[in-house]
Formats: C-alpha cells, structure tokens, sequence
C-alpha cells in the first residue's frame, strides 16, 4: 500500500486503487513514500503491463512473422491484435496505417527522412513552433540541411500559446509540411491541432503531429483531427519503453519510400533489384520490439477500463487544484498558462536554481525534471535556461500536490 | 593551516548539522558567499567534464602554489566549492594531489548527499588533482632555481 490517505474525496475515480495497480509508486525513497511528479519523462506500467510482458517472455517469446511454428503463429497474433488496438485507440482508418517504431524521436525521423526523400526540394520549408521538443526540430534540421530546405517557426505568447495568426502567415507555396506539437511536455499547452491541421489542408500542405504528451491524456481521434501523421511513445501511456506508434495516412506511407531497409520489409531481394512489401511491413525492417507492442496494447486495455473520461476529470481537478495552491506560494512564477493545458506545473521559485531545487526535493521523495526538458529554444524565448517541472498523471493525488507545497515552503526558507 | 587542520574545522563545523536539512542549508549559506567567477572562465574549456550540475574551473599557479576559482549553476556545489577552496587553494601542487579529502565522510556529506551530488563533487575534486599536476614540474623548477 503506498500510505497515501486520500482525504479529499473524488467520486466515481478510487485513486487509491489505480495506484496499488503500479508497484512503483508503493515504495518510501530516503524514508518516504515516493511523490513521482515525473509523468511527462516516463509513465509508471501497471502490474497488468509488466505481467504481460513477464509472461510473453517466459511462456510464448516468439519472433514474429518469420514462423509457422505454434509459439511464432501465437505471438504474430498477439503483435497484430496490438496494432488492431492501437488503430481502435486512434480511431485510424486501417490497421496497416499504425507503423510500430521505436518511439515518438524514431516515428519523427521516419517521416523527416521518408518524407524528405518523396517531396522535398531545395529552398522548401517546413512549419515547426517554438515550444517544439527537440525531437521534433533536428530531424527537421537534418533533413533541410540534407536538401537545402529551411525551417519556419510559429511562435508563440508569453503564456505559452501558438500564435496562430503568425502561423497563417508562414504559409505559402514552398510549405510543404507542418511539424506540430500536440501538448508540449514543458508548459502543458494543448495545442489546437484541429485548427492548425485545417488550415493547412486549405494549402494542401500535410501534418505531423507529435503526439508524445498528448496521448495519455486526450482522446486522440486522427480522422476528426484529420492529420497526416501522428507519433507517440509506449513508454508515455503506461506501457514499455522501446515501443512507438507511427500513424500515416495510407496515401502518403504508400507513396514514401522506406525509412530502413532489411528483413520482413520486402518482397523480393535480389541484387539486380529489391521490391518492398505492403504497409505496414514496408516500414517495419527487422525484428520489431512485438513483446513491447503487446505491453503497449496491454496498457491501452486497462486505460480503456478506467475510461478515459474518468482520467480527464480527475486530471483536470488535479490541474485546477494544483495551479491554484501552487500560486498561492510568494516568489513563484508558474510557466504554461495556456487557457487549455495538462497537469504539468513548469515553474521556478524565487531565485534559487532548478537544479538545487530538484535536489532537495528529491530528498523529500519528490520525484520532478529540472532542466531545459528538451525544448531548448522555448526557455530561449523566456530568456531563461530551464525551470522545475511537476508533471502529474491519474494516479497522483491532491494530498501529494500539498506535499510538494510544503517542500517548495521549505526550500524557500533554507535559501533565505 | 595543513589540509588536515582546515578540514578538521570543518568537520567542526558540521557538528551540530545532524539533519540533512541543515547541512544543506550551511552549503547553500556557504555558495552563496562563493565570490563569482569571471565570465571569461565560464567556457566550455573550464567545465567540469560529465558534472551532471554545470560546474566551471580555473586554476592559476603563483610563486609554486595553485589557486582555485569555481562556479556552478547549483548554489549547492558551490557551498562545497567553497569549501574545497579553503582546504585546497594555495597550496603547492604535491599537497593538492596527495590530499585525502576525508572531509566528505566526516561531515556526513557523503551519506546526506545522492550519490549523483557526490559524484558530481568527486568529478569536481578529480579536476582540482588534473589541474595541479602540471604545476607539479613548475614548482620543481621553481625550487632548483631557488637552491641555485
């Protein structure tokens, strides 16, 4: 049991179940119940997620696809039934456009190489913003550099919202793509990916939306959203690390060719000339990470258990509770004030350094990120170097939003 | 005062400091007296290589001894810069290699601290050593010149 009492009452969302489902969370670091305030690095895996995954290696490992033995037939089942999930998740029009990748950073690299090979031409451009993750500018600056394109970049206001009307402007005929974040994993800004997709398309120019911090806590529905392309990480959504999603429309993975290329991508090898294979194998070289993909599709049935609905509710009371308590504290300054956000708390506090901060609270058994979080040119727009994240999912509680109030208290007082 | 002396002080020091919270707070009080260093120093060439926390070191040799300037984006480390400073600084550059720094254990620094603040704090010493070891021929020249 983690110990936590929860005092104030939540009805139909028992966080005190969901949380004796992660094993992590029930462990005292430096004598105290862990506060893990780091979802947006890593979520914690539900025991349903790591039996899964314990029982696939013990009982049923099998390469996929390569077999027509039992176990190998079994595990291309499960993998296969993990896409189906994943293509019901996103509500994607076919399976064959869930590409399975290593994470978000190597669906991104995907498209930036695959794409850029199809479509891009000297002095093109492509849109990216200025909150991006890293992951989401480099490959786009590889790519331009490989070409001999350019990158354009939305920015955004002070509170950590895409200027849109600077965006609107940006595009014009040399546009090829827009590059765009859906939640930014340091402000918490959820973006209007809708909006930014429709205006694109009325230029016939597609979308790629890194969808890394989003798809734990929004409903993702890539047709309504209508993008071209959509990335997220396993790891992310309570499920294993080394497993991603790449979602593409079918028309432009069919037209793109390969990212790498090797085993079970193929059709025909010889070497006079090679011939791919159908989506989604097409973008599948290798031996996939099938027992992650499985982990993942775990992972999203028992998210589908509590209901989605339930998280954003319970997240948004943790979000309103914890923006209110946390502003309550003099000579803190809080980041991402965005009118539509996650439950990420970006601050600093007075001026004590992120990093100091960081430490002492991990001596608290406050689990948080210090830093630039891989989104450099944001802190560049706030002229800062980075700040202290809190970043909260559906298994913390407002008792631990009041712990982390009473230790940003206390390291308030030990730098004065 | 010997290395052993200064550090015997500190030890001193550190006492009364039973709680981590209250060695913490005396190495924040001690960062925050560090004098900064001159911005000219705070390069690529003078960090402390894989310091997790951004740590810049400069050392000078003057008259057979080495000198220290330290700085850090972290008032932490710079509180154990500081102390660093008043063990090592000005010494000559055998002493600063051969010194064992028991200070960390003593204080009860080591245990209090994460093992990646230590860590970082043991890259910073390691660095203060690397430093001084060329001097260690300067400072033999220094003396052959003085005996001739």
């Amino acid at each position: 049991m983690s110990g936590i009492k929860n005092t104030h009452k939540i009805s139909a969302f028992d966080v005190i179940k969901i949380r004796n489902d992660f094993p992590v969370l029930n462990q005292k670091i430096n004598g105290k119940p862990l506060i893990y305030f780091d979802n947006a690095a890593t979520t914690q895996k539900p025991r349903v997620v790591i039996d899964t995954i314990n029982k696939l290696h013990s009982e049923h490992n099998s390469n996929v696809h390569r077999g027509i033995h039992y176990l190998s037939e079994q595990m291309t089942k499960m993998y296969e039934s993990a896409r189906k999930k994943v293509q019901d998740y996103l509500n994607a029009r076919y399976s064959h456009e869930i590409i399975f990748t290593a994470g978000t950073t190597a669906s991104i690299n995907a498209v930036a190489y695959s794409f850029g090979e199809a479509y891009i031409k000297e002095n093109d451009e492509i849109i990216v913003s200025e909150m991006e993750h890293h992951s989401n500018i480099v490959p786009w600056q590889m790519m331009c550099k490989r070409k001999g394109a350019n990158l354009r970049v939305i920015p955004i206001n002070d509170k950590g919202e895409l200027l849109l009307d600077e965006y609107k402007k940006l595009i014009n005929s040399i546009t090829k793509l827009v590059a765009i974040v859906h939640v930014s994993n340091s402000l918490g800004t959820i973006n209007p990916v809708k909006e930014i997709v429709t205006i694109a398309h009325e230029n016939n120019i597609p979308v790629l939306i890194d969808g890394a911090q989003a798809i734990q806590h929004e409903k993702i529905d890539v047709q309504d959203i209508d993008c071209d392309f959509y990335a997220f990480s396993g790891h992310k959504i309570y499920g294993p690390t080394g497993i991603g999603v790449l979602y593409g429309k079918e028309r432009w993975l069919n037209e793109m060719p390969p990212y790498q290329g090797g085993g079970d991508m193929i059709d025909r090898v010889s070497f006079e000339h090679t011939t791919y294979d159908d989506l989604p194998a097409k973008f599948e070289a290798g031996t996939p990470n099938y027992i992650g993909a499985i982990g993942l599709g775990t992972a999203l049935d028992y998210l589908a258990g509590i209901g989605l609905d339930n998280i954003q509710n319970y997240e948004k009371k943790l979000l309103e509770y914890g923006t209110a308590k946390l502003m309550t504290l003099n000579g803190l300054r809080l980041y991402g004030t965005a009118e539509n956000k996650t439950c990420i708390f970006s601050f600093l506090l007075d001026n004590i350094p992120p990093y100091d901060a960081g430490i002492i609270l991990d001596k608290m058994s406050i689990a948080v990120r210090t830093g630039h979080h891989c989104t450099q040119p944001l802190w560049d727009h706030y002229k800062l170097e980075g700040s202290i994240r809190a970043s909260l999912a559906f298994y913390n509680t407002l008792e631990e939003i009041d712990s982390l109030y009473e230790a940003l208290k206390k390291i308030q007082k030990m730098f004065k | 005062m010997t290395i052993q002396e200064i550090q015997e002080e500190i030890i001193n020091e550190f006492k009364y400091l039973d709680q981590w919270e209250d060695k913490y707070s005396y190495l924040i009080k001690l960062g925050k007296t560090l004098s900064p260093m001159d911005s000219e120093y705070l390069k690529k060439d003078y960090l402390v290589k894989d310091c997790q926390l951004t740590t810049w070191l400069h050392s000078t040799f003057e008259e057979g001894r080495v000198f220290y300037e330290i700085d850090s984006t972290s008032v932490i480390i710079k509180g154990a810069a500081n102390l660093l400073i008043r063990i090592l600084s000005g010494r000559k550059p055998e002493d600063i290699i051969n010194a064992d720094l028991y200070f960390i254990d003593k204080t009860g620094l080591r245990e209090s601290c994460a093992p990646g603040r230590i860590g970082d704090l043991l890259k910073l010493i390691d660095k203060m050593k690397r430093d001084a070891n060329p001097y260690v021929y300067k400072t033999e020249a220094v003396e052959r010149k003085q005996i001739m």
